[in-house]
């Protein structure tokens, strides 16, 4: 335990192999400036006519916001919690209300509040929405807490079906207003501006502007994790009984952890909105936007990418959600799975089949997911910012049970 | 009054097929503390054999066959993935039972397809009359069949030697394996039994008068909603397991009559976390201590 609290300030110590270190360094500075200008050429690189890769990348940024909010909950404060698309609900649903047009229906609540308020609030009340969890979420642990966020998710579920005035109910749904940023519109617009004689029209800023909102949750989150919050909440995964002696105030963290993770989750449910154009909430609890699918969905993200890391939630975002569309991108373009009528090998099946089996193999084989693999590649042992049961040699510290 | 107890009957019916799957879950978890995620696969393969039986091998031979196959995809499950994850701890382990849902249900609901049959053919449809109330055939005898194997299951857990070496091993594993007990059979018992409630569970569950849907992705939520019976209850306690799936049951018929057949599913999970807040190891569970 004492290694995952070194304080994070410190450089790696001792590398394994000393001569590769500069020459790794130069190829992570290179690869991250290759990855940098690529993410922000992509609309350039697929062109006008590819607006459907675009679509799928922003949704693997979905993925990537809500991950990270996850994974800071489920590795990094050790707190199981399936209730990722219940706040994606809330977050989808309060920024229609607060932007939402006024005059668009009679029976549809809107503030006409600017969207960026809108987004704000959205994230703010799915906060507040996780610190009044946070008093069951204080006293249940593991398991029983896993099962008892899942009622957020029937809760949300039912709540969308029956608040037609905010959700727009399950048949229709309701307009996701149109994002403004300082009289700029995210949407179409004429005559648009080109970059390389690429036209920057709503899917393209969308892109920019999802863009912006993951870098930011990556770097804050990456924050959270290397500073003092970051330490309290792996002393509160490691021993909550230690983590009292040593002066951390358990509940406090407990909360502060769920109520970030909940603010993560709520910008993903903007997000998701403004991706689909549409906030309808689901018809049933296992199939649909917010359904239980999702919830496991987020959980085999933060799995794969191993537990706690932010870079493998960024990955595990990647393999999830990006092979998700891309399955359904080639049923769609390509006519894949085309034979697969009902009850063939549809997009959804083969996907849920390739992350299913993807979860089975990282538990099996490498229980740090691809943070593990990754450091191992890059040749560095462990990184503070993942608990020490990534390297599988973390005995269990419930003996006192 | 009479709607109230025809009520109590419904909850108490279904409450009995929430019992075998939440006594599924305990068994599991007090063997091997494991949470068993995939339960609701094990239900559904189960489920499936039953309907591609049925018509060649008549329904008891095809019931045969499906409880059987749910008790040994349990053990398959035991025996080929959990003991070869011995690095892992039990959260992991229960997540790893996620990736195995997910890829049996897929394939089951995929080979089901459209039809989403109903598989009680016995007495699927046919109430019965009994001192003025309409009983649903099919929860009657779940009533029945639960109430015996649960029973039968009870005291097979107090008094066989099988039972004690499940206590056993459930109190401290080392010292039960020193004292001659042989873990790994103990182990293997306890997800078949599991697996085999389970596959019982299902005959009940894809009927007109308990859901009124088919064998699908339904019957997989519901066995979902066995999970707060097993942790209302408390999940190391058989008797727990019992008692949370007849309150699962009566509050989802309960609400379902007097607020709304939409609620009925929250209520279910409303109850669970007002007993969590309360009994945070829930009803008959053993609280966990912490020494500081």
């Amino acid at each position: 335990m004492s290694e995952t609290m070194t304080p994070p300030a410190a450089p790696p110590q001792a590398p394994p192999a000393g001569a590769a270190r500069p020459g790794r360094n130069w190829l992570k500075i290179v690869a991250t400036a290759v990855l940098v200008v690529v993410l922000l050429l992509l609309p350039v690189l697929v062109g006008n006519s590819g607006v459907a890769y675009l679509k799928l990348a922003q949704y693997i940024l979905i993925g990537v916001v809500g991950g990270i909010g996850l994974t800071l909950l489920v590795g990094q404060a050790g707190q199981l919690s399936l209730a990722h698309p219940f706040f994606l609900l809330v977050g989808a649903v309060g920024y229609a209300v607060l932007s939402g047009d006024p005059e668009e229906s009679d029976d549809l609540v809107g503030l006409g509040l600017p969207p960026l308020v809108g987004v704000i609030g959205a994230v703010a009340l799915c906060g507040l929405i996780g610190l009044a969890f946070a008093p069951v979420a204080g006293r249940l642990r593991g398991i029983y807490l896993g099962v008892a966020s899942l009622s957020l998710v029937f809760l949300g579920l039912w709540l969308g079906q029956s608040l037609d005035m905010f959700s727009g109910g399950t048949s229709s749904g309701r307009n996701a207003p149109v994002f403004e940023l300082f009289g700029f519109e995210f949407a179409n617009s004429q005559p648009a501006p080109t970059i390389a004689g690429v036209a920057i029209q709503k899917q393209q800023r969308l892109w920019y502007l999802f863009l912006a909102f993951a870098l930011g949750s990556y770097f804050l989150a990456r924050g959270a994790v290397n500073s003092r919050i970051g330490r309290s909440w792996r002393a509160v995964r490691d021993n909550e009984a230690a983590a009292t002696a040593m002066g951390v105030h358990v509940t406090r963290v407990k909360a502060g952890a769920f109520v970030i993770s909940s603010a993560f989750a709520g910008l993903a449910g903007v997000m998701t909105a403004l991706w689909l154009d549409l906030v309808k909430p689901d018809e049933n609890e296992f199939t649909g936007t917010y359904s239980l699918t999702v919830a496991i969905a987020f959980l085999a993200i933060v799995i794969i990418g191993g537990l706690g890391s932010v870079p493998g939630a960024v990955i595990g975002a990647v393999l999830v959600f990006g092979l998700q569309q891309f399955f359904l991108l080639g049923s769609q373009q390509f006519g894949w799975f085309a034979d697969a009528q009902f009850g063939g090998f549809s997009a959804v099946v083969v996907s849920a089949f390739v992350y299913g089996g993807a979860i089975v193999l990282v538990v099996l084989f490498e229980p740090g997911g691809m943070a593990a693999i990754g450091r191992r590649l890059l040749g560095r042992r462990r990184s503070p910012d993942v608990p020490a049961t990534a390297d599988g040699d973390r005995t269990t510290p419930r003996e006192d049970r | 009054m009479s709607t109230f107890l025809q009520l109590l009957v419904n909850g108490l019916g279904k409450g009995a097929v929430y019992a075998l799957l939440a006594l599924g879950f305990v068994i599991i978890y007090k063997a091997t503390e494991v949470v068993n995620f995939a339960h609701g696969s094990l239900v559904l393969i189960g489920g499936y054999l039953v309907y591609e039986l049925k018509d060649a091998l008549g329904w008891t031979l095809a019931a045969v066959v499906g409880i059987t196959a749910a008790a040994v995809a349990a053990l398959v499950i035991e025996r080929v993935l959990l003991r070869n994850a011995r690095s892992a701890d039990h959260n992991s382990l229960a997540l790893l039972t996620i990736g195995i849902d997910v890829i049996i249900t897929e394939e089951v609901v995929r080979r089901v397809g459209a039809d989403i049959p109903f598989i009680g053919d016995p007495y699927d449809s046919q109430p019965l009359q009994i001192a003025g109330l309409t009983v649903f055939r099919t929860q009657a005898i779940a009533l029945v069949v639960g109430a015996v194997l649960i029973t039968a299951f009870l005291l097979a857990f107090r008094y066989s030697n099988w039972g004690v070496a499940m206590r056993a091993q459930a109190e401290n594993r080392e010292a039960a394996a020193l004292m001659g007990i042989n873990s790994s059979r103990v182990t293997a018992t306890a997800w078949l039994v599991a697996g085999a409630l389970a596959g019982v569970a299902v005959l009940f569950m894809a009927t007109q008068d308990f859901s009124g849907a088919g064998l699908g992705r339904g019957t997989h939520a519901i066995a979902l909603i066995a999970f707060p019976a097993a942790i209302l209850g408390g999940l190391d306690s058989t008797a727990g397991a019992v008692v949370g799936g007849l309150v699962v049951g009566l509050t989802e018929a309960l609400s379902a009559q007097y607020i709304s057949f939409e609620f009925s599913k929250s209520a279910v999970f409303l109850v669970m976390l007002v007993v969590l807040v309360v009994r945070p190891s829930g009803l008959f569970g053993t609280k966990e201590l912490s020494r500081v």
